[in-house]
């Protein structure tokens, strides 16, 4: 009899032994396929996810891709063989993720996609996307030169990747905002692939083409940090940058507001850098009773100015 | 073991050291799912590594081989997607195109005198710079037909998926392996990479052999498009950048001399599978730096050539020893 209850009360201390470790291991485990690290955005998008999932005490594993999208691939597998909770994704290009992502959805693994989105016919691979209106963003910059210019412009554009979303989106936004007005013209159009040196190197070819830059009015920059190689290749021709050539890009990273205050640049779009934020939230809502979040978290664009430049720039300077 | 088969043992052993240790720290990577994923996610890597032994083994180095994948992935999708041609008349297309390709960097080789270095350097940038001016954009393929190859799956107990492109690196390999041990191109390869002098004075033809290493190597590399293409379901100018070097590494890794005239096509496998299994570690893991992985395929290159050196000069003193 005595052994019966101590046998079941050493079955008891098991159970609860047994409870409190599944208790422990309810603690969340996110898998985050990042691009990489070209740009000052990026880094900090890194930074911000890593702090907002301490903050709600879930476990991020971190994948730097290097550009590479085989190496996305290659960790959103390893993140399904580990059977991580949710895999989120920050996708390098938009095509081609069709039979990885149908593998997580078999196994059963949510995915988010951060700040991109991907170019699928079936939007049921993914939960949700975090990204910001990336049209509108070109919009808003196309909107402010055309008012600012009073309609006469010949502008510049800087690219970014290739084939990227961010790159095809606010090409369209700005083109779509100075369509009403014919004196706006993007005379020249060319990839920096979201780099300073490239963002420089193309500039470079561009003033050299426009005799010597007279013909250009305004750059636009697909991200801050061409912008800021841009503004390096007008110092060394010998223009000055906010003046003769006006400078407008999206990103709103540390650097781009330092030069606005320096009187470098003109306006940039900020892009928020915290895309996991939401999906964190999102996530833990679903794993607590269900509830599915909208198929597009949007997060706010707004456009800053040389005024609050320095500012915003001693407020930014931790995060990134 | 002799100084021939010593480099490829080490390699085993590496890689099953390797594997020991991620199950000791990830008793997952004992699921048939990790390994399934290692073939899976290197099939591309393995088919053009296959090519990148010939042509070491030879003597030889080929740099275009990333940007042959990145041309038949743009190719194969133009072709399906916008000219609506049949995938598999696509397939023949991108082969033939290919091989011509190959003939030409071999024939240019033999011919002209150049070193293959040189040529292949050029064929790598025709070949990225032919991509970009079919399309800069990443174009998705939709045909029903990849969708098909792409459900071809054999499901391995414990949630493994072996897939066709898996399946078909597995086939590269077995015949890489007859070719290279069992046929007279075989032995025309690595007598070619041993000593180019004797080998013509053995009568080996050399001119016909070289051309045809390389056009091996870039139809090899146009397989391995095809392969990328239905890994990702599109075709993208930037794919596949620094392939070539991945390739050279896996290819010298698996134990083959980069001064060519020895080495095994098995060794290659094992030389992927090890780049593979760094890259997988590092995920899981999730805190390191996914740059680890080429400081490690560094060192391991590293360690490797060394070990070259040794062995070679090592061995046949021994033999004069031992006599």
């Amino acid at each position: 009899m005595k052994i019966h209850t101590l046998l079941a009360g050493a079955a008891f201390a098991a159970l609860v032994g047994l409870s409190t470790a599944a208790v422990a291991a309810d603690k969340l485990t996110v898998g985050f396929s990042q691009v990489g690290s070209e740009s000052g955005w990026r880094a900090a998008e890194t930074k911000v996810a890593k702090s907002e999932a301490e903050k709600r005490g879930v476990t991020l594993k971190i994948s730097d891709a290097q550009q590479k999208q085989e190496n996305q691939i290659k960790a959103i597998r390893s993140f399904i063989a580990q059977g991580v909770d949710a895999i989120f994704v920050a996708p390098v290009v938009a095509t081609g993720w069709d039979s990885v992502l149908a593998e997580a959805k078999d196994a059963k693994i949510p995915v988010f996609l951060l700040d991109r989105d991907i170019d699928s016919k079936d939007k049921s691979l993914y939960m949700a996307s975090v990204t910001s209106d990336q049209v509108e963003e070109g919009r808003i910059d196309g909107r402010w030169l055309v008012k600012q210019t009073n309609g006469k412009c010949n502008v510049v554009e800087l690219q970014g990747t290739v084939g990227s979303s961010p790159a095809i989106s606010r090409k369209k936004g700005f083109e779509e905002a100075i369509a009403g007005s014919p004196g706006v013209k993007i005379i020249r159009s060319q990839s920096g692939d979201f780099t300073r040196s490239g963002g420089k190197q193309v500039m470079e070819s561009f003033i050299k083409a426009e005799n010597g830059g007279k013909n250009i009015c305004a750059v636009y920059s697909h991200n801050d940090d061409m912008a800021i190689g841009a503004i390096q290749a007008i110092k060394e021709a010998g223009l000055k940058p906010g003046k003769d050539i006006l400078v407008l890009a999206i990103d709103g990273v540390p650097d781009f507001f330092k030069a606005m205050s320096e009187g470098e640049a003109n306006a940039t779009v900020e892009l928020s850098p915290d895309m996991a934020g939401p999906a964190l939230d999102a996530l833990i809502a679903y794993k607590k009773d269900g509830t599915m979040p909208p198929k597009w978290i949007k997060t706010k664009s707004t456009i800053f100015f040389p005024d609050t430049a320095k500012a915003e720039y001693e407020r930014r300077k931790s995060l990134y | 073991m002799n100084q021939r088969t010593f480099p490829l043992f080490v390699t085993a052993a590496v890689f099953a050291l390797a594997y020991a240790f991620c199950l000791s720290r990830f008793p997952a990577f004992a699921s048939t799912r990790v390994f399934a994923n290692l073939l899976t996610d290197n099939a591309f890597l393995g088919i053009v590594a296959v090519g990148m032994t010939f042509v070491i083994i030879s003597g030889g180095i080929d740099l275009s081989v990333g940007s042959v994948i990145a041309f038949t992935g743009v190719f194969l999708a133009i072709m399906i997607e916008r000219v609506h041609v049949n995938p598999w008349l696509a397939f023949v297309m991108i082969l033939i195109i290919a091989a011509l390709f190959g003939a030409g960097m071999g024939a240019i080789i033999h011919f002209l005198r150049m070193p293959p270095f040189i040529v292949t350097l050029a064929g790598m940038f025709l070949a990225r710079g032919m991509s970009f001016v079919l399309t800069a954009d990443s174009i998705p393929i939709n045909h029903p037909l990849y969708a098909q190859l792409n459900e071809l799956v054999i499901r391995l107990p414990g949630g493994g998926r072996l897939t066709l492109i898996a399946v078909v690196m597995l086939l590269v390999f077995a015949g890489g392996i007859v070719l290279a041990h069992f046929t007279r191109f075989g032995s025309y390869v690595y007598a070619l990479g041993g000593n180019r002098t004797s080998a013509e004075l053995m009568g080996v033809p050399v001119a016909s052999a070289t051309i045809r290493i390389y056009v091996l190597s870039s139809v090899l590399a146009a397989v391995s498009g095809i392969v990328f293409s239905l890994y990702t379901s599109a075709g993208y100018s930037l794919a596949a950048t620094g392939v070539e070097l991945d390739t050279i590494a896996a290819v010298i890794i698996g134990g083959t001399l980069l001064t060519g005239g020895s080495g095994y096509v098995i060794g290659t496998f094992v030389g992927i599978l090890i780049q593979g299994l760094i890259q997988t570690y590092i995920t899981f893991d999730g805190t390191l730096s996914s740059w680890w992985t080429k400081i490690a395929i560094g060192i391991l290159l590293f360690a490797f050539i060394a070990l070259q050196r040794v062995v070679t000069m090592a061995w046949p003193m021994r033999r004069v020893q031992a006599a």
